[in-house]
């Protein structure tokens, strides 16, 4: 998909306006946090499962290329088609040569974000292929054409009257007056209408949660059924997974899916957990008759090779876009692409690059919460840290920005002389903040707009802490 | 080896810069894959006996499947038949070709429709047998082939399962350990589904709904009698 990443500013000023999209955020964050803490003081052993799991991981990262190479010829002894793609574009020509062979003008699809990485739907459709998103939240964004505006609640922006809208513009055999005010109703008739759908694919396209090595089996997970539908129905099944998908073990994926539900949705499991492995056997009566698993790196060896390798842990849970404050406040369409939250924040500029997403390391107050829920203990604090060096490096950051840390810098190899201006400063800022117009609060101040144009400053005391500091003789009280 | 498959693995090996010789990490990987190891089995997935299978009642109700009980297979035709007649249902269902299921006496109902085969989109209710339930989370799992056709387990909109109780095992680890057992090691079945209460989906507004593709409601009929599973290819 096409990235705002670079108006990111814009994007969430928009979005801070935005009083529908206010609302769903604000039923956003009730929601998912609760229920996340509830799954974990159910489950004493949480932490020693989250340390065991990233332990996996690491292991696996660690030896990525043998446990790919055992997956591709596990699987292939299975009987499924594997294909190595390098990028978006390998990974989209594939796909479509595989809809050429097999005659196909309906493609189902289940929810995947690499899908959304490579943009297939929109390649497919200017093919002439179509393609139906079956998850219903993607179905809906799918109506309104949007992108998913969350990992694993992609339609968490719209209240249900906007489904509803979608539903009547889109759904022309139903009567136009039809009663559509409830969550049920809507859910009925999208289930009837993909129902068809299912039916009328001749491919079916899913993600994966996971690859195992072990086996040569795809994992994925869902909750309402359509992957396993996509998976099941079609004649011919693609799979799509990025490199660091594939874990050693049947265990080993236990473990994993032992964090994953609870940190995503609080749920202890999800309602599927599917194993898949090859095609229909030959005495089956029903499934699919060819499956093809894409292994596609875009991106993921370069950030193997560099300081965001911890990364790539990651299992797509949602819970540090969940517990994220700025998220809370933007939404995820403010990011500009297809990740969002801390995980957006330092996978979309590795994938896409600094000069387009160098902005979105500084949507962030580095409250540390994403690492605190993070299954994975992935240090994203750490990372946004990082990337924003990289932007600043890049001169890529704004030039108040830059200007600003060299003269404080300056300032700060020089510490009479930061001494000196410190005091200054901050004496006079005490001495106008006593003033009785001001009555101990700035209203405005110059260079500090974005502070004081949503709060006021508390005028600060008047003495730096190294003047009160020596003041009691450099001791503790 | 494709062009893309080859540049794939060079990058992923330039970017580990692999310390240790190649044959010593090779030789790591191949003894993990041969001798898999549980990691952390939490205390909620150790139950056994009769506490196992009050915990898998217990989470498989907690997440919205109902369950009963009966002591023998000869009871699940009259208990099908009560179930269908509360749900409002027509008298008929399509049971999976099960070998371990043969002993059901159908006759017993003479009114109730018994088709067997996979699942057609115009089946309102399956029935299925079960490998093994998994007391940690009240999860069934089911293993396809041609006695149990995977469109039985997503298709209808009433799955009823069965469950000898002596299948059911304390966590997910014990239904590997099962699993090999009877397959052998690394011989997997086309399709594993756990199966975790009905059909579900929170994507309007957080709703909370039962019945998005999937089957909307899930019943599982626990049996006491033993029934050994069936030989299987």
């Amino acid at each position: 998909m096409d990235s705002t990443a670079h108006s990111f500013v814009a994007n969430a000023h928009r979005a801070l306006h935005d009083a529908k999209l206010q609302q769903s955020l604000g039923r956003f964050k009730e929601g998912f946090p609760v229920k996340r803490r509830a799954a974990v003081d159910r489950m004493p052993e949480f932490d020693a499962l989250r340390q065991a799991a990233r332990e996996i991981k690491d292991h696996a990262i660690a030896n990525l290329d043998l446990y790919l190479e055992r997956f591709a010829e596990k699987a292939t002894a299975n009987g499924t088609r594997v294909h190595w793609c390098t990028d978006a574009e390998a990974a989209r020509k594939k796909i479509l040569e595989i809809c050429r062979d097999s005659g196909a003008q309906t493609v189902a699809k289940g929810k995947s974000m690499i899908g959304e990485e490579i943009g297939i739907n929109e390649f497919l459709e200017a093919e002439g292929i179509r393609p139906v998103e079956t998850d219903l939240g993607e179905y809906i964004i799918q109506l309104r054409h949007e992108p998913p505006s969350h990992i694993i609640a992609p339609a968490v922006h719209l209240s249900k009257d906007q489904v509803a809208d979608a539903f009547r513009s889109h759904h022309r055999d139903y009567p136009e007056a039809r009663p559509l005010e409830e969550p049920e109703v809507m859910l009925a008739e999208a289930r009837a209408v993909l129902r068809q759908e299912f039916f009328a694919a001749e491919l079916g396209i899913t993600g994966a949660n996971m690859l195992v090595a072990e086996t040569g089996s795809v994992v994925l997970v869902t909750n309402e059924g359509n992957g396993d539908l996509t998976q099941t129905l079609p004649r011919v099944q693609i799979v799509i997974a990025s490199l660091e998908k594939v874990v050693p073990t049947l265990e080993d994926a236990t473990t994993i899916l032992r964090v994953l539900a609870r940190s995503a949705t609080g749920q202890d499991l999800s309602v599927y957990t599917t194993f898949t492995t090859g095609p229909r056997r030959s005495d089956d009566l029903d499934g699919p008759s060819e499956v093809h698993v894409l292994l596609l790196d875009n991106g993921r060896t370069e950030m193997l090779g560099n300081e965001f390798r911890e990364m790539l842990r990651c299992i797509r849970c949602g819970a540090c876009i969940n517990h994220c404050p700025i998220y809370a406040a933007v939404g995820g369409h403010a990011y500009g692409w297809v990740y969002s939250g801390p995980m957006g924040a330092v996978l979309i500029p590795n994938l896409i690059g600094i000069e387009e997403a160098g902005n979105l390391p500084n949507a962030s107050t580095l409250c540390g919460r994403c690492e605190e829920v993070c299954p994975m203990q992935i240090p994203l604090p750490r990372m946004l840290r990082q990337l924003r060096n990289r932007q600043h490096e890049a001169r890529k950051s704004p030039a108040a920005v830059r200007y600003g840390l060299s003269g404080w810098a300056f300032l700060a190899r020089r510490p009479s002389l930061y001494k000196l201006a410190m005091g200054l400063g901050v004496g006079g800022l005490g001495r106008m903040g006593r003033l009785k117009r001001n009555g101990g609060r700035f209203r405005r101040l110059p260079l500090a707009q974005g502070w004081t144009g949503a709060r006021d400053l508390p005028a600060p005391a008047g003495k730096t802490f190294q003047q009160m500091w020596s003041e009691r003789g450099g001791r503790r009280q | 080896m494709s062009d893309a498959h080859a540049t794939i693995l060079g990058s992923i090996r330039r970017a580990l810069d692999r310390r240790e010789p190649a044959d010593v990490a090779a030789a790591a990987v191949a003894a993990r894959l041969a001798n898999p190891q549980a990691n952390v089995v939490p205390e909620r997935g150790r139950s056994q006996g009769a506490d196992a299978v009050a915990r898998f009642v217990a989470e498989a109700e907690r997440v919205n499947a109902t369950t009963e009980r009966v002591a023998a297979l000869a009871d699940v035709p009259e208990r099908v038949r009560a179930y269908l007649q509360a749900a409002n249902l027509p008298a008929g269902l399509k049971v999976a070709p099960d070998p371990d299921l043969a002993g059901i006496p159908w006759n017993r109902e003479p009114l109730l429709q018994i088709a067997t085969g996979k699942a057609d989109d115009h089946d309102p209710v399956s029935l299925t047998g079960s490998f093994a339930g998994v007391a940690e989370t009240g999860t069934l799992v089911l293993l396809s082939g041609p006695a149990s056709p995977t469109t039985l387990n997503f298709l209808p909109d009433f799955h009823i399962a069965l469950l000898f109780v002596d299948r059911i095992v304390g966590s997910y680890e014990d239904a590997w350990a099962r699993l090999r057992a009877r397959n052998g090691a690394g011989v997997m079945p086309r399709v594993i589904n756990w199966i975790t209460g009905p059909s579900r989906t929170a994507d309007i507004e957080q709703t909370l709904l039962l019945g998005a593709h999937g089957p909307r409601r899930l019943h599982i009929i626990l049996v006491d009698e033993a029934v050994e599973p069936a030989e299987r290819s």
